[in-house]
């Protein structure tokens, strides 16, 4: 096979690094597991080819519509206030990324996640197992329905508490795209002292926190959250072999 | 362009597997697939600790060097690269209490550099844990593939031979490869921003 594979893609998207000050240094000694976790060698640059431009792309079916509500599946409803989060999936061109996977993890209404190394204790909710799934819609929204996560303690430091959060994982169009981020909740009290929030750079970490949004708000039913969240934008690039 | 900022990341914490595990992901094919095998190993961080909260992540094309995504070219689709969970060339493996990962798999083609050559068969992995706050990325290759390591761009550039065998990962005995990933210590594996 002498001609190129790639003579059918007349260009191919370059993904453009986020600005400093975006995220957090994998080493940040306040959260201490990062000590022995954190690379300390500087990473190598790998310049994008075909394997970092492209990535997995979830087919239909396997996200069913009620992985999307994390308060039904059970025998009554979660204990709890019900919220519904929802918000954009974009780049940071603002172009919208439908179609695509968001995964997110949560404790429940009492702090305790359902795990076997979570055993403070908080009762576990035989109603809520925390998991959610859903494809951004043609517009790049997603919505779910769950209950508000509690705080919980954490071994890091004496006296230290998480603020709550709910955990996403997003994979955008490409592997370079992949992002695993949490969401927080507007002015959480315990945001000082949690080294997780603090380790992203102050000018950043709003983009972290959703606001609360009367205009997505089911009256007598649930209060709602907005959270968009933004990958890595691009720009097309033409081939170096085209010459 | 006035840019949205993009949103931080944050580590994936003690407890991803709630949200992380998808039935099958370790199998990017299935099982009894012509020429499967398991790529394996350890996930262990700078005191030679196992890491039993993370996850690894493989992204590869098929047998032919084909992608399955929209920006694979009309015409070469992919054939073999079926993965059990639904993403073709995906594969996504929860580390066990001891640190161990596999991901169930083909070997894939060589896959066009841009530049007229080819890069060596390689998988592109994230690796996610607890205690880091931003995935980390390296590649595997394969020790087998020895001409196409020699020419490979990505392998050629690192500085030597110690920093090129923290990414390739060697024959098993049992049909398979095994490769640890070290995130700290004298071992620690090449890392790549991309
Ligand atoms: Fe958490």
């Amino acid at each position: 096979m002498s001609k190129s594979r790639l003579s059918g893609v007349a260009r191919l998207p370059h993904y453009r690094p986020d600005p400093a000050g975006t995220h957090p240094p994998l080493l940040s000694p306040d959260y201490a597991s990062t000590q022995l976790r954190a690379p300390l060698k500087a990473p190598v640059d790998l310049p994008q080819r075909l394997t970092e431009v492209t990535g997995p792309v979830l087919g239909d079916g396997l996200v069913r519509p009620g992985d999307a509500d994390l308060t039904r599946g059970y025998a009554e409803e979660p204990a709890g206030q019900r919220i519904i989060v929802s918000g954009r999936l974009l780049d940071s061109d603002g172009r919208t990324i439908p179609h695509n996977l968001v995964e997110i993890w949560q404790a429940n209404a009492a702090g305790r996640y359902r795990h076997d190394r979570d055993n403070w204790p908080a009762p576990l909710d035989p109603n809520f197992d925390g998991m959610g799934r859903t494809l951004t819609d043609a517009e790049g929204r997603y919505s779910f329905t769950t209950v508000k996560p509690g705080a919980y303690p954490w071994r890091n430091h004496h006296n230290a508490w998480r603020p709550a959060h709910i955990h996403f994982s997003l994979f955008g169009r490409s592997f370079t795209q992949r992002l695993v981020t949490q969401m927080y909740f507007p002015d959480d009290p315990l945001f000082g002292q949690d080294p997780i929030f603090n380790s992203v750079p102050e000018s950043a970490r709003q983009r972290m926190i959703a606001n609360l949004s009367l205009a997505d708000t089911r009256p007598d039913w649930a209060l709602a959250f907005r959270f968009d969240i933004v990958l890595r934008g691009s720009v097309a690039t033409p081939l170096e072999s085209e010459g | 362009m006035t840019g949205l900022g993009s949103t931080p990341s944050q580590t994936v914490g003690p407890f991803l597997s709630i949200g992380m595990t998808w039935e099958g992901g370790e199998y990017v094919v299935p099982d009894g697939a012509p020429d499967a095998f398991w790529i394996h190993g350890r996930l262990l961080d700078g005191a030679g600790d196992a890491v039993p909260d993370g996850v690894i992540e493989t992204w590869q094309a098929d047998r032919s060097g084909a992608f399955g995504h929209a920006l694979t070219p009309l015409g070469s689709a992919v054939e073999n690269v079926e993965n059990v969970g639904g993403f073709g060339g995906f594969g996504r493996s929860l580390t066990g209490p001891d640190g161990q990962y596999g991901v169930h798999t083909v070997k894939p083609g060589r896959v066009d550099d841009g530049h007229g050559g080819f890069q060596a068969p390689h998988l592109d992995v994230s690796v996610l844990a607890r205690g880091l706050l931003h995935r980390v990325i390296t590649r595997i290759y394969f020790a087998d593939e020895v001409e196409g390591n020699a020419a490979d761009p990505v392998l050629s550039a690192l500085p030597d031979d110690h920093a090129r065998s923290t990414l390739i990962a060697q024959l098993d005995g049992h049909g398979g490869y095994a490769l640890d990933i070290w995130l700290q210590g004298v071992a620690e594996t090449v890392f790549f921003t991309v």
